[in-house]
Formats: C-alpha cells, sequence, structure tokens
C-alpha cells in the first residue's frame, strides 16, 4: 500500500512540479540520444564540427557582446567582444593539435587509453561573462563529443539562446548529431534543480554564485562547480611599478570588472606605495578620499549587503551614483582601508572596477592580508603578485590559498589563461581549498574519462600491435544523425518504380482513355517527385 | 514474487490494487474474468501461455500481477505513446479534476474548444473544424457520416483487411470476421479493394457513387504492409477525380509515430477528413476526434446537434489530449521518435542478418513496425517468446506473420538497447520452436522491406487470420503451438 496519492517513482512530486520542468527532461533525453551517437564519431568530423561551430561564434561575437551589455547592464562591450572572440575561434586555435577522441596506444607502458566522453553536460553560465562562456562550453562539450545543455542565468537568456542557437545550427550542418547543443529558454532556480539532479545529467558544469555550486554539488551528480573569486594582489617595492599600475588598471577596467579573476584588493608594500598611487592614478586610477570612500562603501553594500546593480558598471557611472567627482575617463576608483577583516564590505569580492587598497609595512604582513581577504571569499580562486624577487613570488605562492597565481601581469586575464600560458578558461577550478572537484582552469579533458586497456606488465607477455586497429574504434556519420525516419519500402521500391515508369512511358498497356492519360500522367508526376525526393533526401 | 506463470494461489502476495478489488491471487482474478466478464478472451489468452494480468503499470513498463515486467512494445495501438500514466498527463488531469468533469456536451466549454484550435493548429492544411467522440470508433462512423452528408453519397470504400473500429458504420469498413458476427455486413455500401492497387482503387470509384475512401495511412491490424511510394498520393488524386472525399484514419500513425507529427504529412496529403484516437487520450482519459475541412463542416453549422455524444469530448479527456498534444509536438519528441527509429531500424536489420530465413521482412515508418516472419503464425511464436523474456508485441490480428512492434516515441536509449536484445534472444528461441513444429524455412533467405500486394498474401495467410484467436496443441514437451489451418477453429480453445 502506498501512502501518498500516487506510486511510482514520481510519486506525489508529479503533482508540484514546476513549470519548464518536463520540457527540461525532455531535452536531457534528447541529449542523451545524441551523446550516444556523438561517442562514436571520428576526430576528423570532431575537428570539423568544432571549427564550424567556432567560425559560427566568432561571427557574432560583436553583435553578441553588444546585445549581452544591452540585456545584463553589466560590462563593456569592445572587451566582450574581445572575450567572444577568445573563446570562440581563440579557443579552437589554443586546443589546436589536441586531440580528445583519437585512442592513444602506450607501447611501453602496455596500456590503449580509449577516450570517454561524459555523456550529457549540463552547463550554467553566469550573467556576467554571458556570451563568453556559453561559447566556452559549448565548444568544449563538442571537442569532447559531448552533448550539452546550456542554462543560462536569467539575467543574460535571451543573448545567450541565440549564442547557443548559432552554434547548434552550426555544429548540426556541419554533421553533429541533432540536439547535441541545446539550451533553456527560460530559465529559473527550480528548474535548474530539477535538471541538475536528473538521472540524465552526467556532469554539472557550474559557473556562477555560490549558491548554484553548492547546488551543483548537492544534486548527488557528478559536478565540476566553481566558486566566487576575491583577488588579492600583492606589489612589492622590487615590482616594476609604472608597469604593475598599468597592468593592474588595464586589469581591473577590463570589461568593468566583471572576470571573476579581476583585483578586489590591492596590497601594497608601505615603501613604494606612494610612488605606486601616483602610478596608478597616471594610468586611470581615482585615490577616493576617506570621504568619498565611505560614500562609494555605503553605495556598493548598502546595509552591508553587496548591491548588484553595481555589477559591470564603469567607474564614471559609478562614481556618479556615489555623488563622487572624479576626472573624465577615469577607469578605476581606489577605496584605500586599513584591515582585512570580514566586517569591512570593501574586502569582499566586488564585480566593478572598485579597488581596495591596503597598505602593509612588509611582505610578510602583505602576504597574511592576501591570506585574510581570501578568509573572507575566494579561497581556491586566484591571485597575483608584481614583484622581480624569486623569493617573495614563491613565498606568496606557497602561502595563499588560490591555485593560480598572476605574476607580473593582470589577474582578469592572466588567471583565466588569456595573458598567460594556463587552459584559456572561462570557469576557474577553486580546488580543495574552495571545496570544488577540479583546481584547473576548466579545459576539455574534463570532460572527458578514459578506458584503459592494461596488458600483463610481465615482461614475458607480449603486447599485439594495436595501433592500426584504433582506427577503427570511431566513424565518421554515414548521414544526417539521427537519419530521417523515410518508409523503409522507399528505397527498394525505387528501383522497381524507376523500372515502372519507364516502362509505362514505353508501353501503355490498355486503350488510353482521355481521363486515364490525365491521372496517369498526374501518377507519374506524383512518383517521380517522391523518388526525386527519395535520391536527394 | 511469485513464479513467472503467475499460478501462485492463496497465500499470494498482491498489491493493493488487488486487495482493493477483492483479488486473493491471479488465478482468482482469471476464474472470475472467466465468469464474469469475457470468457472467450480470458481462455484464449491462457491457452496461448500468454498469462497477463497487468498490475502496475510505469512508464514503458508493465508488470504482471506475479509481479513480472514487460517491456511494453504493444501500447495499444499507440494508446499509450507517452508510456503508461505519463506523469505530465497524471498530473495535468489529476489537476484538471479540481475542476472539470466530463462537462456539458450541448454547451460550448474552455477545454473542448482549447483543444479544437490546438489540433487545427497541428493538422495538415485545410482541416478548420473538430468533432469529438469518446473513442475512435465513434469519431470514424462520425468521419463516415459526414462524408455522406456532404457528398449526399452512401458508399464508403476501404481497404481488404482494414481496421477503423466496431461501432456501427466502421466495422462494416472492416474484415468480415467482426462484422459478418453481428450481421452487420453490407457489402453493398462498403466495398472493399485490395491495398496497395490503385486499378482495384479506380475501378471502385470510376462510378462516381462513392462517398469517401478511408484509409489508415499504414493499416495497423494488418501488419502494417506499407503503402508503396506514390500509392496514398495516387489515392489522393482518384479522390478528387472521381468526387470522392479522402478519409485519413491517423489512429495509429498520428502523434509522431511516424517522425512527423500526423503520418500523412509525410506524403505531403491534405485529407477532406483526419481521424485521431488512441494516443491522444494520453492513455489517462477516453476521447478520439474528427478533423473536417471547411467543405466537410458544414452540418455543424446547417445543424450542430447533428451528432450528439454525452462523453465525446468529455473535458477531462480533452485536458489530456491537450498535453498528450504538446508532448508530442515538442521539438525534443520528434528528434527522439528519429533516434529511437534509427536505432531500432538498425538493430533489428542485425537481428535479421542473423536469422533471414525467419525474420524475413521489417516494415519500418518511424516507429511504426511489422516484423515478418517466414511462416503463417510466425508472429505467434515470436510473441510467446517475447513475452517469456519480457517484452510485450502483439501479432497482427490480420496477419498473424506479422508482430505490431510499436516502441514508445519516449524510449530512452538504455531501453531501446534492452528491448533489441530481448528482441534478438525471442526472435531465435521462436525461429527454434517453429523448426521443432516442422517449419523448414520455405522462402528463400531474403531481406525484403517490400509491402505485398494484398493480392499477394497468400490465401493460407488470410484464412489463418479469420481464427487470429488461435488454436494450439500440446506438443511432447509440453509447449502449446499454434495450428496451422485455415478452418475457423475457435471453438477448440472456448472448450
Amino acid at each position: 500500500m502506498t501512502s501518498g496519492l500516487l506510486d511510482g517513482p514520481f510519486g506525489d512530486a508529479v503533482l508540484t512540479e514546476p513549470a519548464g520542468v518536463p520540457r527540461g527532461r525532455a531535452m536531457l533525453e534528447r541529449a542523451e540520444w545524441a551523446a550516444r551517437a556523438f561517442a562514436r564519431y571520428d576526430a576528423a568530423t570532431v575537428d570539423r564540427i568544432l571549427s564550424a561551430a567556432a567560425a559560427a561564434g566568432a561571427a557574432h561575437a560583436d553583435e553578441f557582446a553588444r546585445r549581452a551589455v544591452e540585456e545584463t547592464g553589466f560590462g563593456v562591450a569592445e572587451h566582450k567582444r574581445l572575450k567572444n572572440l577568445a573563446c570562440s575561434t581563440g579557443l579552437l586555435e589554443a586546443y589546436a593539435g589536441h586531440d580528445f577522441v583519437s585512442v592513444r596506444v602506450d607501447h611501453e607502458a602496455k596500456i590503449v587509453e580509449i577516450p570517454r566522453p561524459a555523456g550529457v553536460v549540463l552547463a550554467l553560465t553566469p550573467s556576467t561573462n554571458p556570451v563568453a562562456t556559453v561559447y566556452f562550453k559549448i565548444l568544449l562539450a563538442l571537442m569532447t563529443r559531448n552533448a550539452v545543455v546550456v542554462c543560462p542565468h536569467p539575467l543574460a537568456r535571451s543573448v545567450c539562446a541565440d549564442a547557443a542557437r548559432i552554434m547548434a545550427e552550426a555544429a548540426v550542418a556541419a554533421g553533429a548529431p541533432d540536439g547535441c547543443v541545446q539550451w533553456v529558454d527560460e530559465p529559473s532556480v527550480p528548474l535548474l534543480n530539477a535538471l541538475m539532479s536528473d538521472e540524465r545529467t552526467d556532469v554539472v558544469v557550474a559557473t556562477g554564485g555560490v549558491q548554484v555550486v553548492r547546488a551543483a554539488y548537492r544534486s548527488g551528480n557528478p559536478a565540476i562547480g566553481v566558486g566566487p573569486g576575491n583577488v588579492p594582489v600583492l606589489v612589492d617595492a622590487t615590482a616594476d611599478l609604472a608597469a604593475a599600475a598599468r597592468r593592474i588598471v588595464d586589469s581591473k577596467s577590463f570589461d568593468n570588472s566583471v572576470l571573476c579573476t579581476n583585483e578586489s584588493v590591492l596590497v601594497v608594500e608601505e615603501a613604494c606605495a606612494d610612488t605606486l598611487v601616483t602610478a596608478l592614478r597616471r594610468a586611470g586610477a581615482h585615490l577616493l578620499t576617506e570621504d568619498e570612500r565611505d560614500r562609494v562603501r555605503d553605495l556598493l553594500f548598502p546595509g552591508g549587503v553587496f548591491d548588484t546593480s553595481c555589477v559591470g558598471r564603469d567607474a564614471v557611472t559609478l562614481a556618479g551614483r556615489a555623488g563622487v567627482r572624479v576626472p573624465a575617463g577615469t577607469r578605476v576608483l581606489l577605496a584605500p582601508f586599513d584591515l582585512v577583516v570580514p566586517e569591512e564590505p570593501l574586502a569582499r569580492e566586488k564585480l566593478c572596477p572598485v579597488l581596495g587598497l591596503v597598505r602593509v609595512p612588509t611582505v610578510r604582513s602583505g602576504i597574511d592580508t592576501a591570506r585574510a581577504v581570501l578568509r573572507i571569499s575566494g579561497a581556491g580562486h586566484s591571485a597575483a603578485v608584481h614583484s622581480t624577487d624569486p623569493a617573495t613570488i614563491l613565498a606568496f605562492g606557497a602561502a595563499v590559498r588560490v591555485l593560480r597565481v598572476s605574476v607580473n601581469t593582470g589577474a582578469s586575464l592572466g588567471g583565466s589563461g588569456l595573458e598567460t600560458n594556463l587552459a584559456p578558461t572561462m570557469t576557474i577550478g577553486t580546488g580543495f581549498f574552495g571545496r570544488s572537484s577540479v583546481g584547473e582552469n576548466l579545459e576539455p579533458r574534463h570532460l572527458v574519462n578514459h578506458t584503459r586497456l592494461a596488458w600483463n606488465a610481465d615482461p614475458g607477455v607480449g603486447m599485439p600491435d594495436v595501433a592500426a586497429a584504433t582506427g577503427s574504434a570511431w566513424a565518421p556519420p554515414t548521414g544526417p544523425v539521427p537519419a530521417y525516419p523515410h518508409a523503409s519500402n522507399t528505397a527498394e521500391a525505387a528501383d522497381v518504380l524507376r523500372a515502372a515508369v519507364a516502362g509505362a512511358a514505353a508501353a501503355p498497356r490498355e486503350p488510353v482513355t482521355a481521363e486515364s492519360a490525365d491521372l496517369r500522367e498526374e501518377v507519374r508526376r506524383m512518383v517521380v517527385a517522391e523518388l526525386r525526393r527519395i535520391v536527394e533526401g | 514474487m511469485t513464479d513467472s506463470t503467475g499460478a501462485a494461489g492463496a497465500g499470494e502476495q498482491v498489491s493493493a490494487a488487488a486487495e482493493q478489488l477483492g483479488f486473493s491471487s491471479k488465478a482468482d482474478v482469471l476464474a472470475k474474468s472467466q465468469e464474469f466478464w469475457n470468457p472467450g478472451k480470458t481462455r484464449f489468452w491462457m491457452g496461448t501461455g500468454v498469462d497477463l494480468v497487468i498490475d502496475r503499470r510505469e512508464g514503458y513498463y508493465l508488470y504482471d500481477m506475479s509481479g513480472r515486467r514487460l517491456i511494453d512494445v504493444h501500447l495499444n495501438g499507440g494508446t499509450y505513446n507517452l508510456g503508461h500514466r505519463n506523469p505530465e498527463v497524471v498530473r495535468a488531469v489529476t489537476a484538471a479534476m479540481g475542476h472539470f468533469d466530463i462537462g456539458n456536451h450541448h454547451f460550448p466549454s474552455m477545454a473542448r474548444t482549447a483543444l479544437a484550435e490546438a489540433l487545427v493548429r497541428s493538422a495538415p492544411p485545410g482541416l478548420t473544424k473538430v468533432v469529438y467522440g469518446s473513442g475512435g470508433g465513434e469519431a470514424i462512423d462520425i468521419a463516415l457520416k459526414t462524408a455522406r452528408h456532404v457528398t449526399k453519397k452512401r458508399k464508403i470504400v476501404s481497404i481488404i483487411k482494414a481496421y477503423h473500429g466496431h461501432t456501427g458504420l466502421a466495422v462494416a469498413t472492416g474484415d468480415e470476421r467482426f462484422s459478418e458476427l453481428f450481421l452487420a455486413d453490407r457489402p453493398e455500401e462498403f466495398p472493399h479493394v485490395p491495398f496497395n492497387d490503385l486499378a482495384a482503387m479506380e475501378e471502385a470509384l470510376r462510378g462516381r457513387d462513392v462517398a469517401a475512401v478511408i484509409m489508415e495511412t499504414i493499416p495497423a491490424t494488418y501488419g502494417f504492409p506499407l503503402p508503396e511510394p506514390g500509392y496514398l498520393e495516387a489515392v489522393k488524386a482518384l479522390c478528387e477525380q472521381y468526387d470522392a472525399l479522402y478519409i485519413a484514419d491517423e489512429v495509429q500513425t498520428g502523434l509522431m509515430r511516424t517522425g512527423e507529427l500526423w503520418g500523412i504529412t509525410k506524403h505531403g496529403i491534405a485529407p477532406d477528413i483526419l481521424v485521431t484516437g488512441k494516443g491522444i487520450s494520453g492513455g489517462m482519459y477516453p476521447i478520439a476526434a474528427v478533423l473536417l475541412s471547411e467543405r466537410c463542416a458544414g452540418w455543424l453549422t446547417e445543424d450542430g446537434f447533428g451528432h450528439i455524444s454525452t462523453f465525446g469530448g468529455a473535458e477531462l479527456g480533452c485536458i489530456a489530449a491537450l498535453k498528450a498534444l504538446e508532448i508530442c509536438s515538442r521539438p525534443e519528441t520528434r528528434s527522439m521518435v528519429h533516434y529511437i527509429s534509427d536505432a531500432v531500424g538498425r538493430g533489428l536489420r542485425d537481428i535479421q542478418d542473423t536469422y533471414p530465413d525467419w525474420f524475413v521482412g521489417i516494415r519500418q515508418n518511424g516507429v511504426v513496425m511489422g516484423l515478418e516472419f517466414d511462416h503463417p503464425q510466425g508472429a505467434t511464436y515470436v510473441m510467446r517468446r517475447l513475452y517469456e523474456g519480457g517484452v510485450w508485441a502483439i501479432f497482427s490480428t490480420l496477419d498473424p506473420r506479422v508482430l505490431q512492434y510499436k516502441p514508445g516515441i519516449l524510449l530512452s536509449a538504455d531501453q531501446c538497447e534492452e528491448l533489441l536484445m530481448r528482441t534478438a534472444t525471442a526472435i531465435g528461441r521462436a525461429r527454434d520452436d517453429a523448426a521443432r513444429d516442422g517449419w523448414r524455412g520455405g522462402s528463400p533467405a531474403r531481406r525484403t522491406t517490400a509491402v505485398p500486394a494484398a493480392a499477394a498474401v497468400p490465401p493460407a495467410a488470410s484464412g489463418v487470420s479469420a481464427d487470429a484467436d488461435g488454436a494450439f496443441v500440446t506438443t511432447r514437451n509440453g509447449r502449446r503451438v499454434p495450428v496451422r489451418t485455415t478452418v475457423p477453429v475457435r471453438k477448440a480453445v472456448t472448450r
């Protein structure tokens, strides 16, 4: 006897399922079919699909950059255009020559590795870097022969849907399986939760706020979730201060600080602080007075809580809102404060061009301060250091609880691998420090497992030459995937009909009346049309 | 759990549902079923070894009272297209029960109007009005009555072995087995012509005294023989030439089963009348519908009370149908049907390569499939082995060489793989069974997807079809196997 109204696995939950969930589940089911087919594709076809999707993304980089700014109000269109290019054709270049498809043979170890895609990737994308992240996750999925369902942040849903659509269309036109790229048009929290915990989801790749990321991990499905950043940047007296200042301002103002790798709190050694501030001002930063600082703090953190309407706004706009007069062309607001403690809002992540400024007496105390920034939030994420002293740089790297440190370069594009040789990414793994399963920049290999064929290690036991057989593991599709369901007799009947049509035209067997001649002609035309459809279809 | 024979008696654990209905065991149900319900049907299935009393049902799974699970590829002609107790349909109907009931069929209604609009928008061009029935048979009768009204002619042409239901007019379009039983055959008004035979069709229409031709887009109960390319199109052209209407019976081919919402659109035909039933109910609340062209819809203006049906278009049914139509119309569903059709088609061809002399044909259009075996009762052999192996598929009543094999349109990739594996095993075992009973693989090995013209169906097969309820003998090893005979022997099993 069941206790609820409805028995079976769905139970009474059937009656309370939020809107959009059934459709979302249908997407996952379709994605599963696509993933099955895709997992058998060969490397050359995958390359072709990838190039087509990336080219489509690049072709729309500018349009979608502008639309993203319009839709979300965040960021700088020109910078978004650069990111869109970096995450489309740029990503392709970065992974040129990499192959996540082919079977690899290690004769020495007597191990053969067969790439096995995850299957269905549920990709959660943020409002701050909407299109670039959509591009990034789709291309990663395509590189590794995964199907992907994009679930964009509601604030950016329209442009993200179009971004996913153009890549999907290009991919399918290049031979990808139908439904290998899908997107949710009407994202919502209940829908997201349902999709994350659905058994058809093979891995959740979550980029977004803490709550979304924690929910991904709670879903019961494998998840790659990445936490928020709160990036400390240390400048010591040995640094090239002019260059450091320029790089920090460029990075902090890039896309109005919406990259989660952007600098949050600048920690500077007292001995060089004044020089650095002068250089920062020359580069476009405005040093706030104590009164101005308080007004900006109140603007950003009314009642101590971050006001998301400040995300991605430019420095002049923010200053105006705070009632602070700044020179035209100001790119960054420098907000000095004394102590990095949890009750200081300016020590938290600020996804806008307001940079905390803390002076410290020594490098040692600077490192401690950087650790304090990361105690508040951003553990496992990113930091930066500007110094020419290897000891300082190493001490900093060994002490701060992050997994990537940009050295003598801006943190925004450094940590995300666009200005360093880290893997270019829109998704930063925060590792064990940040309660994440991945500690590196997300890259294609995170979406693929390998079946390892392992021979007996005993040197006496031989291993055949399997290299020749590896090519047959995967194959290009023979037509559209899936094939259109033509009636099974159409192909075979085509031959018969061809003969029949030819025969009928040559020798009508019965006396022909005008009426039946018309009908015959009509039938003949239909048959010919049908044949053409079969032959061309 | 009891053993798979379901023969457990006292002390058997039964489901809560069985308990509520007062049954102590499966044997109890079977006994009372014979006493109070339908002894012929009950005994027929007991005699075939398909000892099924469906208890729980969930998605594409049926559970016998014994607890044994079966994958359902019978789906009652697409009634369970979306699976049993599809959660979305259940939710829609359950929620609707808080507000609606069957409704008052005389009055305009929100639910009936909303469904009518949705159906018209989904339909091939030219269909503009909707009439409701409580089931497919009634809907066919409405279609035939409409055709007679519009053309002022009485004759209805259907194909030999057609199946359009068992109501007054519908039954006359079908096989004599069902019409003669109740003295409902009317050959003068309901001429039957062979399928795929255009000359015969033209002959039937030439007198210009035919109101309509009614065609299943693929004749289901006849084992899904496929229309030859151009056949349906030519029939439609003949209808136009001889002033007869074309009625598309889409009860089994509609609702995405062919990979398009309505199978007839794959032929580019705009029918004068389209009939839908079965799957449109979502498997939850009976309803059927007739879609009419503007020309055919005249009587709805002339006399809107011309056809009255208390349960036709019951509002709860409309809610179920709206949901079923919505699910079927999703782009995801269409894509999945194409994947399923592709995967199952490939899998079946692989099985055919293993048993080319036995498994001689695959008739497939989307997930509408007929599997053809080289034996007059081939599908009965396979049906029984499938049942043993956890799959429920039914032979074609009017051509038992052919197994109706109808995967659901939302079947998962894993379910397809499992289904194919079970099917391969069952087909092989059925072949061994037939061989033990003397089958020697008479036909040359062939892989055919061609449609036998009706004329090509051997008389023996037609004769056997008349006893589709079957007759069985017990062999030495205790198995029951069908008797191959052309003599009606229904009495033999209703002993």
